[in-house]
């Protein structure tokens, strides 16, 4: 047997709240979260950053949680889908997934609401090409897209109309 | 008709947990004392197994290690027939194929221990291409390579050529596809003594794994229990494959005595499961001076992989649909499922339709070149009618109008101005982006063919609670299609009630009644119907015994449940499918009443194409059908445009690399499906003729987007290029070399 | 996950001089980690050699963008989002933003670092056509002090770089004398977005008086490196744009390149676009 590097504690702040765990220096950081953290909503689809079933947060930015070595989460602030909807109210964009069809076999969807989030944190008003652009890392097998475009549209119009 | 929830976009059942990550898939569940299990894949595409090595400083002693001999029952996965092993014992048929399982709690070291495996394989000679399997290169399966043949004769092909003023003549080709859910496939198995072997899994079939493992462990039915996860994605790649998953996760779990999660990572999925059949299809077709097809000569293979698994199946409905929705007096079909030495292909949305109608819309445009008529007249002279007779012998008799379905995706694309416009600016030798329009015709077929609903003779089961709580209990799945929603949609219309107040209950072969295998755009249609009967059963006892009066309310529903509850006990109905007396069947002569319906449809494809690049791009995409009452449009159209991406994958970025057997290009890196950019707006238009034996008038949808798009798309590049496409996927690299014949 | 992690170690140094000093006290040993778009893809698929990584993300000394009259310099840790949002990189340094913005999509662009995609020496890496280009030069640091190379001479071989054991890339500097040239780049990937290119065209010249005074142009998956195609461009200077020089300048860069077959193309589909894109840049220098 190779030798055995020894397991490290990260701290980090997730989805508002102090976390810790203890892991591998490069596990994955999307197995900690499924594995440590218990929060499964994020998904894996490949393992090497092509399908964005595994999108989070870290610090504001959108990364693949599978492409993240936990050491790196280090200090860090994540927000992964368990951390959207505030209470028992879901984010616009989970609302707007949820009327207008963006949601169909489910798996690619936290991934997708959270990459369509931080879409509209940096676009409030994005435009057709912003949207495509934006969510072009996270693949659908289900919608080709049509739906899910139309709840971000959905989530947009809804801002405004609170606004 | 007036109707409380049919035709309405109610929200999905499970999209809540679905939007806030609630909802559990396979790998989100965890048991207590759970280990891994991986499976050890023959490195030869076909040989005999000389040893099995456990090399390297691995803690063997640790692991749980099954092969062939650790089988109880038979070694195989019964399906069809028993052909495929669940674990090859002695020799190997395809690359990739399952030898030895291994099971640790530690999956790092798992798979440290998979990579110190040495299978040593005495090499066989083997074959790779249809051509080499039709041509017998080697025997690999049975006494021909030949799964299964198909023979559909309508009247005299050979007496038709010596009329005809135009024979044409053209071959026609398909590849493979991978189905590409976006969650992989995974099962966890339990085995004990007292409650026999249990498996908790991602798949679209809970009857079909339940029966392979009854054979695998040699156990009676009640000894059994399948239970659907959450499902991500199927599109017919979790119809057959989970059995397998299943089989060994059982086989690690009996072993070890502890539960074990078998869950494969994209590569492993990629390279070992199912693939759309590939395909070759020749056509022969002959037509008078004025374009009416006299006869149409047929011959279509498929590639079925080293086992049967479903080929036949795969194999009736493409032959079933090569002719498509044309009046044509004389067909001959001959057709055939052959093996080759590559993992089996399987299922996949369309289910073998997608690839002769591919062959077929493409052949029917170089028709009407070589009769001199534009295709879309061909066409008009040619489809089919109310009362007019399909290639296999039955008669229409639904109300259709394809001509009208035409007209109207016409009008919506803009074809006919378009087309004129692009054939004007593409003469121009300056410009580089080349555009072009095409269209595509086609029906499909939904349900079971011929005598497959009979046989199935599905069954549902529904009961009201005392709260009034109205439980469907099918072993139908969700996978994202909809499932749940529509039967809750159905069963509300039916008891005219709230969907609230409808609860699916979740697939597990210990409670729920087989309601048969969600494929074949079956469910809406046929179990949907068996839900809207069930319901109305439950409605009549309530009525028949006074518990109720018209005009109820939800309150009043769920007060006579439990008055009907307290004094008669459990209210439950129990439906089962009977097939029309007026539909027949003959499966010797393959002829009959194919599908109780069919859906009908026309699709416009818009593309432009960079000659210097060779690539190809979708601008627009109308896509119109008529599939009888649609249960709620939301759902309805989000299957339209999700098939018709996988379409557009299909015809255009779909690629795999094949070398000697085995997929080389395994991940999602290099075998390309569409994303968000890549796509056109897809714009879907439905026609409604309620169909009289559907739910509420509502016929099956799911696989009919497969069926049109890639031909669509090859008719369109042909006229903005000039190429003649007949082999899908068209890549750039074999466009630009054919781009170079034409303008040399 | 097919690695066996327990095999893998990472630490983070302190500062870019304690990276160095570990680097340097076990030679060719500890190796860089930055945004791990490519390492970790290794890692997934049980394909990384080496096991020991020093996360250097965190190196204030490697991150940053300065502009100066002459320069513009980057860190290597910038990553492609910073290159898009840089406004002097967008007026001046299109073809570097355009190879960022077609570099995978929103999440590798924010993990994803110029420095990684050097020092990884992928053939069909996408910055590079760009940076050579622009004659990028770039500062290797080591504990034994820096030093700078011309970016265009870096790739020696098929994944063999001008990079020694105990080496970093640290920065990034870009001449600002190309901000009148016109500038062309076209990636010809496998699909429109989250491609790995099938071939990538950079190129740049200065035209006065219908003439090419002076250009450069470099191609990626064309040949076992990045590959500047410096006969094509003796050719063209002097030359007028046009279909005079276009056969000529064509076979010229068809002797220059050497193509392969893999699964994601073939050699004379990268050969015949290679030459057709050629044709386009020079039309957008005619034009
Ligand atoms: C989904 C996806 C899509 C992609 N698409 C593209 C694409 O279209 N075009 C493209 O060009 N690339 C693409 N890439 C690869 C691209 O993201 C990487 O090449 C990236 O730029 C590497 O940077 P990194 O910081 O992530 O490197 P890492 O993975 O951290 O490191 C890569 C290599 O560089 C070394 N290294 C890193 N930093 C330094 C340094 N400062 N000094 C010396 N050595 C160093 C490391 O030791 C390692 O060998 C894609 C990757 C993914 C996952
Ligand atoms: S699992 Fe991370 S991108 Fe696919
Ligand atoms: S909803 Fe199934 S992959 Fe997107």
């Amino acid at each position: 047997m190779p030798e055995r590097a020894r397991k490290i504690r990260v701290s980090c702040v997730v989805n508002g709240g102090a976390a810790s765990f203890e892991a591998y220096p490069m596990a994955r950081l999307l197995d900690v979260l499924r594995e440590e953290l218990k929060l499964t909503g994020t998904k894996e689809g490949c393992g090497e950053g092509e399908c964005g079933a595994c999108s989070i947060e870290m610090d504001g930015a959108l990364v693949n949680s599978c492409l993240v070595p936990a050491l790196q989460a280090q200090g860090t602030k994540i927000r992964t889908i368990e951390g959207l909807a505030i209470g028992g109210s879901l984010h616009a964009v989970q609302q707007a997934f949820l009327t207008h069809g963006g949601a169909q076999c489910g798996i690619c969807t936290p991934g997708m609401i959270l990459a369509a989030a931080n879409l509209l944190a940096r676009y409030p008003q994005p435009d057709d090409a912003q949207i495509r652009e934006g969510l072009s890392g996270n693949l659908c097998r289900c919608t080709g897209y049509m739906k899910i475009f139309e709840s971000v549209v959905a989530a947009v119009r809804r801002a405004e109309t609170r606004a | 008709m007036e109707t409380r929830v049919i035709g309405k976009s109610v929200p999905r059942k499970e999209g809540r947990k679905k939007v806030t990550g609630r909802a559990r898939y396979v790998d989100d569940l965890s048991f207590p004392g759970m280990l891994h299990g991986v499976t050890v894949r023959s490195p030869a595409a076909r040989g005999r197994i000389r040893a099995i090595r456990f090399e390297g400083e691995i803690p063997w002693h640790e692991f749980t290690v099954v092969t062939a001999k650790d089988i109880p029952g038979k070694n195989c996965i019964a399906l069809l027939i028993e052909d495929q092993p669940c674990l090859a014992a002695e020799f190997v048929n395809h690359p990739e194929e399952a030898i030895v399982l291994l099971a640790h709690h530690d999956k790092y070291l798992l798979e440290e221990a998979r990579r110190a495996v040495r299978i040593e394989i005495e090499p066989l000679p083997a074959i790779f291409s249809i051509e080499d399997s039709r041509a017998r290169k080697e025997i690999i399966w049975g006494q021909d390579n030949i799964f299964k043949s198909f023979c559909v004769d309508k009247g005299d092909v050979d007496g038709a050529w010596a009329s005809a003023a135009f024979v044409v003549e053209g071959r026609y080709e398909t590849g493979a596809q991978e189905q590409l859910y976006i969650e992989p496939q995974g099962m966890i198995a339990q085995v004990s003594e007292a409650e026999g072997v249990t498996v908790w899994g991602s798949l679209q079939c809970p009857h079909y794994v339940h029966k392979a493992l009854m054979v695998l462990f040699g156990l009676p039915r009640e000894r059994i229990r399948v239970v659907q996860t959450e499902t991500g994605g199927g599109f017919g790649g979790k119809e057959e494959y989970p059995s397998m998953i299943a089989a060994h996760a059982a086989l690690l779990a009996r072993k070890s005595g502890r539960p074990v999660k078998i869950i494969y990572d994209r590569a492993e999925d990629m390279v070992a499961t199912t693939k759309r059949h590939p395909s070759r299809t020749r056509h022969v077709t002959a037509l008078s001076r004025d374009g009416r097809l006299l006869a149409m000569d047929i011959d279509f293979t498929v590639d079925g992989g080293a086992y049967e698994t479903l080929s036949p199946v795969v194999l009736s409905r493409g032959t079933i649909h090569a002719a498509g929705p044309y009046a044509c007096p004389n067909v001959r079909i001959r057709s055939r499922a052959v093996a080759t030495n590559a993992p089996p292909h399987g299922a996949f949305r369309g289910f073998g339709a997608p690839q002769s109608v591919f062959a077929l819309e493409r052949h029917l445009d170089r028709v009407a070149e070589a009769v001199g008529i534009a295709p879309d007249e061909l066409r008009r002279r040619n489809f089919i009618r109310e009362g007019q007779t399909l290639a296999v012998g039955q008669v229409v008799k639904e109300k259709v109008d394809m001509n009208g379905l035409m007209e109207r995706a016409f009008a919506l694309s803009g074809y006919h101005a378009k087309r004129k416009k692009f054939a004007a600016a593409n003469s121009d030798p300056r410009g580089a982006i080349k555009k072009g329009i095409g269209f595509a015709s086609f029906l499909h077929g939904a349900g079971f063919t011929g005598s497959g609903e009979e046989y199935l003779a599905s069954e549902v089961a529904m009961e009201a609670m005392a709260d009034g709580t109205v439980h469907i209990l099918a072993g139908s799945t969700e996978m994202g299609q909809g499932t749940n929603t529509i039967f809750a949609q159905i069963a509300a219309e039916a008891l005219r009630l709230d969907c609230e107040q409808i609860k699916i209950i979740q697939p597990d072969t210990a409670y729920v009644a087989n309601s048969g295998p969600t494929v074949a755009s079956r469910t809406a249609m046929i179990v949907g119907k068996l839900v809207e009967t069930a319901g109305l059963g439950l409605l009549k006892s309530l009525t028949d015994g006074e518990f109720l009066q018209p005009g109820y309310t939800a309150a009043d529903f769920s007060r006579a449940c439990g008055e009907y509850v307290a004094k008669h006990g459990p209210l439950k109905t129990f439906v089962k499918y009977e097939h029309p007396r007026d539909l027949h069947w003959d499966d010797l002569k393959y002829s009959g009443d194919a599908y109780g319906a069919y859906a009908w449809a026309v699709y416009v494809a818009e593309v432009s194409v960079d000659i210097r690049t060779a690539e190809v791009r979708v601008n627009d995409f109308v896509a119109v059908q008529e599939v009888g009452k649609v249960i709620n449009p939301v759902l309805a159209a989000g299957q339209i445009e999700g098939g018709v991406a996988q379409g557009i994958g299909f015809a255009l970025y779909e690629n795999v690399v094949w070398q000697e057997g085995r997929m080389v290009n395994a991940q999602m890196t290099n075998y390309v499906m569409p994303t968000s950019v890549d796509l056109p707006a897809i714009r879907v238009y439905f026609e409604e003729i309620p169909y009289g034996r559907g739910p509420a008038g509502a016929k099956g949808l799911g696989e009919l987007p497969l069926d049109g798009t890639a031909p669509a798309i090859a008719n369109a590049i042909a006229q903005a290029t000039g190429v003649d496409v007949r082999q899908i996927p068209i890549t750039a690299e074999t466009l630009l070399e054919m781009l170079e014949g034409v303008h040399a | 996950m097919r690695a066996y992690l327990p095999a893998y170690e990472m630490e983070t140094p302190r500062d870019l001089e304690a990276a160095l000093g570990r680097m340097a006290s076990e030679p060719g040993v500890w190796r860089p980690f930055a945004g791990g778009t490519d390492l970790m893809v290794l890692l997934e698929a049980g394909k990384l050699p080496h096991q020991k990584f020093l996360n250097i993300w965190n190196l204030a000394e490697l991150r940053g963008m300065e502009v100066s009259s002459e320069h513009v310099t980057l860190g290597a840790l910038t990553t492609y989002t910073e290159v898009q949002r840089n406004k002097t990189l967008l007026r001046e340094f299109p073809l570097l933003c355009r190879a960022a913005a077609e570099t995978g999509s929103v999440a590798t662009q924010n993990r994803g670092t110029l420095g990684g995609n050097i020092a990884n020496a992928s053939p069909a890496a996408d910055s590079p056509p760009a940076l050579i280009v622009y004659d990028a030069e770039i500062e290797i640091v080591s504990a034994g002090g820096s030093r700078w190379v011309h970016y265009a001479s870096f790739h020696t071989e098929y994944k063999k770089m001008n990079l020694h054991a105990g080496e970093l890339i640290r920065r990034i500097r870009l001449l600002r004398t190309h901000a009148q040239w016109k500038q062309y780049f076209r990636k010809v990937g496998t699909r429109r977005a989250q491609a790995i290119s099938k071939i990538c065209f950079a190129g740049a010249a200065r035209v006065e008086a219908g003439r090419i005074a002076d250009v450069r142009i470099a191609l990626g998956s064309v040949a076992p490196t990045v590959l500047h195609a410096v006969r094509v461009e003796e050719l063209l200077r002097g030359q007028r744009p046009g279909s005079a020089v276009l056969q000529a300048a064509q076979d010229a860069l068809n002797a220059e390149i050497a193509p392969i077959d893999d699964m994601r193309s073939t050699a004379p589909y990268r050969r015949n676009v290679a030459r057709n894109l050629l044709a386009e840049f020079l039309e957008v220098l005619a034009g």
